[in-house]
């Protein structure tokens, strides 16, 4: 779209030199190509983008300034709220639910001079690291249709992967924008949990969730994370004072940085050889730039996951509660409330959703809490402090993204378990609410992408950026292949 | 709490709780399953958690409230319009057994 | 053996804040459905609660009000159940770390236990129809989320209540304390305070809880003392017949005036409380501790004691007073614009006419369309003998209803006494001279025919004066006239 990035493309469009109807057209018309093939989006908005890039074109034409993403084609993922446009997470559930609000990051989009132009599918309420449990059908791998894009957000992923936006966003609860971002081959970020306003974004696991950006390069996605970042008074665990900016010291280099290469994350069960390999060639150009690598040990990383898995089917269980046919969405009849609410919920979430609320409500029901609920959230508690401990003497973490490239669609599907462990990796992040990031480095033998992930302490952004910006620099250069 | 067997009663009471109407099928299959991702969930107890404080947050943060001053409402047409179901501006649903709360 | 009841009360009071706990729909009662709602307090997905600072303040207030002790950190927790009036189908309540822990209140002379009180919030009002409106027999039921959200201080009593009269002493001081600090409106018809209680009975003397019965849907403190009693002599009758009390919830029926089970439920209560991920901890610092004791306002048993020391009421007045605070501070702005007359006077009149006709038209003091200052006027007029108290009582009754001054008043309707001596005795010497009969009659009649001929001439002199002629005087010069035996 523009081979200058997100910046260059809304420079051009405040400048006049392109309209923002231009871009947006483009960007509608790939959709238009490859969306069939890949289902990246659920709903493409022509229309409404249509006139957003028409409103942008007047104002520049005024002489006010859209702001910085002025006429850029972004894409949202599908959880979440968009005034009056269908939102569904996925989910037959919210059959027909068009939001009566929009989410403080769609506004802060529109605001920059965003135009949305469409809503990414996702596994359903985000459930899943396939994009295979969405209720509308699977997303495609852009670099391989047989494959899966990653989840839960495969579509924003896909979508930025097939070119069809510069920019798109997601969300991740415990590795949903890094894994698609790495089996994708883009950038993706999860930003340090309260940096981004969640209100709005329909809730899978309320102290995991965060939205970010995907893009094309580090730059892009450090942009767009500009855009939405910052305190929102509508979310309570919104972070006060203002976001770290990221772009101005992107280029600074990693001279004399201390950069960890986790142990427990670089050595799980069923890694595969190619992107252990690129991990550590990663490791080794970051060396090269000036950085002082060694390893390090996160005791608890490995036992993250067993926490997530008892933390956020909970807490999604009490989230979920509220698709009971009541007030909007889905409603399948019974004699009475409790029937009509149980008839509802059986038809309108899939497989995947019931078994997590199953897990949720079971770990936090009468005699299990302590030994399930409890415990998981006292092991958040030592991931918190093993990162604390790495991070007095690092300045940033480095690990695979997940274990394997893109798997065949279909694969896992019928084992939950294994499903769940494609988020070793990223799960540990989420527990301790700090910043990660995939930057594609390399592919694997079948041509298919392999993702780095960078870690840093809450609100290292800066630093995390420069970091995974050296190493796409060297991938640019063809160290990692 | 190691190897502990989920059965097919405690899927049902929990799908009660739960509030989903699970066919057979899906209770034998969700009695296998969450056996098996219990069994790797309770290897949270491995780890030496006596005498550590739980995070219930990543976060910090005190005290964040907000001024008790009016803000927008919704559109009550708007809101009624999503509903399954209304009657007489307030949203209906059939008739309810057991107590409130 | 003996029993003895052994009761606790859960009341729910609403906060009278200006909008919900979680957003800023305005917090008012008798709106039209559906029209006080937002994405919060409609639970729509996406949408987050931030709390209230008011709802800290208040929970802090009546804190200081109780003597309850205000943990380091309060925490919300959500509490897990399916219900179609509550829309996010878990409550926002507090568990484990409410904000006020271990007070207490002193009724009557008994220091009753108060084990927490927390913060939570309110769910919508479902209407049942058909079936007579009631639940198990309605076709269908109909739900307005206007109450949803609104703040809700749960205060739980521990089990130290004896009696349902003592249990209604504790609801009216706790009512008293609510209003006199400005938290709540403690309507219990408009459901702004709502009482639960736990009843059991044990053996006298015992020291064990027995099972205790959760006894709910009183609406009225009334009911809540019919109610007690009814489940005190039901449990007695069963503990002597050696029946076994099963743990369950009642309703109370006003109607047939007694407790029924619920139909029971085949699945225990599991609420899988665990700590409200969106919300963070509430730490109330000095700063917001030491403004909220500065911001208190005098409590019940304080403004009695100043009462009837600064006034010299009797503890009876002083307690009506107490108990309607707004009528206690009608009161206090007519003693301070007194002119004449006493603070007493204005209490006559306030505990008296004033509450009578507050009673009649269901009006707040605050509300009245009479100033205080008018009702110390009235005290004055009384007192500078321009009003009898029967005239005054007219006046006053005028007053309340349409605002006018009682001087006014007075002066519209040429209401003022007549003391001017001269046109009284006028008066009185035309009736001698009418009334010859009478006058002799009295003069050798005996001490009764004297009592009744005495009552037939003021009757006479008021009714020539159109009940204006000042009785003090009257009586004084129709007495020298009647006993003026040598001008005969
Ligand atoms: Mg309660
Ligand atoms: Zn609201």
């Amino acid at each position: 779209m523009s081979a200058g990035g997100v910046e260059a493309l809304a420079s051009e469009v405040r400048s006049g030199a392109r309209s923002g109807r231009e871009v947006v057209e483009e960007s509608l018309g790939a959709i238009e190509d490859r969306n069939p093939d890949l289902a990246a989006f659920l709903r493409v908005m022509a229309d409404e983008a249509r006139a957003a890039a028409d409103r942008v074109d007047a104002m520049v034409r005024a002489g006010d300034d859209p702001g910085p993403l002025a006429g850029v084609p972004v894409a949202l993922k599908d959880n979440f709220c968009t005034r009056g446009v269908p939102t569904t997470c996925g989910s037959k559930i919210l059959d027909g639910w068009r939001p009566p609000y929009s989410a403080t990051v769609v506004r802060r989009l529109v605001d920059a001079g965003a135009v949305i132009v469409g809503k990414t599918n996702l596994d359903e309420f985000a459930m899943g690291s396939s994009t295979e449990n969405s209720a509308f059908g699977a997303t495609h791998n852009p670099h391989d249709p047989a494959r899966v894009p990653g989840g839960s957000s495969g579509g924003s992923a896909a979508a930025v992967g097939a070119d069809l936006v510069p920019l798109s966003f997601g969300s991740d609860t415990g590795g949903s924008i890094r894994q698609p971002a790495s089996f994708c081959g883009v950038v993706g970020v999860k930003p340090t949990y309260g940096l981004v306003s969640r209100y709005g974004l329909v809730a899978f696991a309320s102290s995991l969730d965060q939205i970010g950006p995907f893009g094309r390069s580090v730059r892009d996605a450090a942009v767009g994370l500009e855009v939405v970042a910052g305190h929102d008074p509508a979310d309570s665990t919104s972070i006060h004072g203002d976001a770290p900016a990221v772009t101005p010291r992107l280029d600074e280099g990693v001279e004399g940085l201390r950069v960890g290469l986790v142990r427990e994350l670089t050595g799980v069960d069923g890694l595969q050889p190619e992107v252990a390999q690129a991990t550590s060639s990663a490791a080794t150009a970051l060396e090269a730039a000036g950085a002082i690598v060694d390893e390090v040990s996160v005791p608890s990383a490995a036992e993250a996951l067993s926490a997530y898995y008892l933390l956020a089917p909970a807490e999604a269980s009490s989230n979920l509660a509220r698709f009971d046919g009541v007030r909007y969405g889905l409603r399948v009849d019974g004699d009475d409330v409790e029937s009509m609410m149980a008839a509802t919920r059986a038809a309108g979430f899939g497989a995947e959703v019931k078994r997590r609320i199953m897990l949720g409500t079971y770990a936090l029901s009468a005699g299990y809490y302590d030994a399930y609920y409890g415990t998981a959230q006292r092991v958040r508690t030592l991931v918190i402090r093993d990162f604390d401990d790495v991070y007095r003497d690092h300045d940033v973490l480095l690990s695979p993204t997940s274990p394997t490239t893109a798997f065949a669609l279909g694969e896992r599907v019928d084992d939950p378990l294994a499903m769940y462990l494609s988020d070793v990796c990223t799960v540990p992040s989420n527990l301790s609410g700090h910043p990660a990031m995939n930057v594609p480095f390399g592919t694997d033998a079948a041509g298919l992408p392999i993702g780095v992930q960078v870690l840093a302490p809450a609100l290292g952004e800066p630093v995390m950026f420069r970091v995974a910006r050296a190493i796409e620099l060297a991938a640019l250069e063809g160290v990692s292949s | 709490m190691t190897g502990e067997r989920i059965t097919r009663d405690d899927v049902e009471h929990v799908a009660r709780l739960a509030r989903l109407a699970l066919t057979d099928d899906e209770v034998a299959l969700f009695s296998e399953q969450l056996s098996v991702i219990l069994e790797h969930a309770a290897r949270v107890s491995a780890l030496p958690t006596e005498g550590v404080p739980p995070s219930t947050h990543p976060l910090p943060l005190r005290n964040v409230l907000r001024p008790d001053q009016v803000g927008p409402t919704l559109d009550r047409g708007e809101v009624l319009a999503q509903a399954p179901e209304a009657e007489d501006d307030r949203i209906r649903v059939p008739r309810i057994f057991g107590e409130e709360q | 053996m003996s029993v003895e009841p052994v009761i606790g009360l859960e009341v729910h009071a609403e906060l009278a804040t200006a909008t919900k706990l979680f957003c800023g729909c305005p917090n008012e009662f008798g709106a039209e459905a559906n029209t006080n709602v937002c994405p919060v307090c409609l639970g729509l997905p996406g949408s987050l609660p931030v709390l209230n600072e008011k709802v800290v303040e208040y929970a802090l207030r009546v804190g200081e009000a109780m003597h309850f002790t205000v943990p380091e950190e309060s925490i919300f927790a959500r509490k897990n159940y399916f219900y179609p009036d509550m829309p996010k189908d878990f409550q926002i309540s507090q568990y484990e770390d409410p904000i006020c822990v271990d007070g207490y209140l002193d009724v009557d002379g008994a220091r009753i236990g108060v084990e927490r009180a927390h913060i939570e919030e309110d769910t919508g009002k479902t209407t049942h129809v058909g079936g007579g409106g009631r639940i198990h027999d309605a076709r269908h039921s109909l739900i307005d989320y206007n109450r949803a959200g609104v703040p809700l201080l749960e205060i739980v009593s521990r089990p130290d209540i004896r009696s349902a009269e003592q249990a209604r002493g504790y609801a009216e001081q706790l009512r008293a304390v609510l209003t006199a600090i400005g938290v709540s409106d403690v309507k219990m018809e408009e459901g702004s305070m709502r009482i639960d209680a736990n009843v059991s009975v044990r053996p006298e003397g015992s020291s064990e809880l027995g099972t205790k019965v959760e006894v709910k849907n009183m609406n009225s403190l009334r009911s809540l003392t019919r109610a007690i009693d009814f489940e005190i002599q039901r449990q007695s009758d069963a503990w002597e017949r050696g029946e076994r009390i099963v743990q369950e919830t009642r309703h109370w029926d006003e109607d047939d005036g007694r407790t029924h089970g619920m139909r029971s439920k085949e699945e225990a209560f599991d609420y899988r409380y665990f700590p409200e991920p969106d919300l963070v901890p509430v730490s109330p610092d000095a700063g917001m501790r030491d403004a909220v004791r500065e911001a208190m306002p005098e409590l019940p048993a304080a403004r009695h004691r100043r009462l009837v020391e600064d006034w010299g009421i009797t503890d009876h007045d002083a307690q009506v007073l107490v108990g309607n605070p707004a009528l206690a501070d009608y009161a206090e702005r007519a003693v301070a614009a007194l002119e004449g007359g006493s603070a007493r006077d204005v209490v006559n009149w306030s505990t008296g006419d004033v509450l009578a006709h507050l009673n009649e038209t269901g009006l707040s003091a605050e509300v009245l369309p009479l100033a205080p200052d008018g009702l110390a006027e009235l005290v004055g007029l009384v007192a500078d003998g321009t009003l009898s108290r029967n005239l005054a009582q007219d006046v006053l009754a005028e007053a309340l209803t349409d605002g006018k001054r009682p001087e006014r008043i007075v002066a519209d309707r040429s209401l003022a006494q007549v003391s001017d001596e001269g046109e009284l005795v006028t008066v009185l010497d035309a009736l001698i001279t009418e009334n010859p009969d009478e006058v002799s009659r009295y003069r050798e009649g005996d001490d009764k025919t004297r009592k009744k001929l005495r009552g037939f001439f003021m009757g006479q002199a008021m009714k020539a004066t159109k009940g204006q002629g000042n009785p003090q005087l009257l009586n004084r010069l129709l007495d020298e006239r009647l006993e003026a035996r040598g001008e005969g």
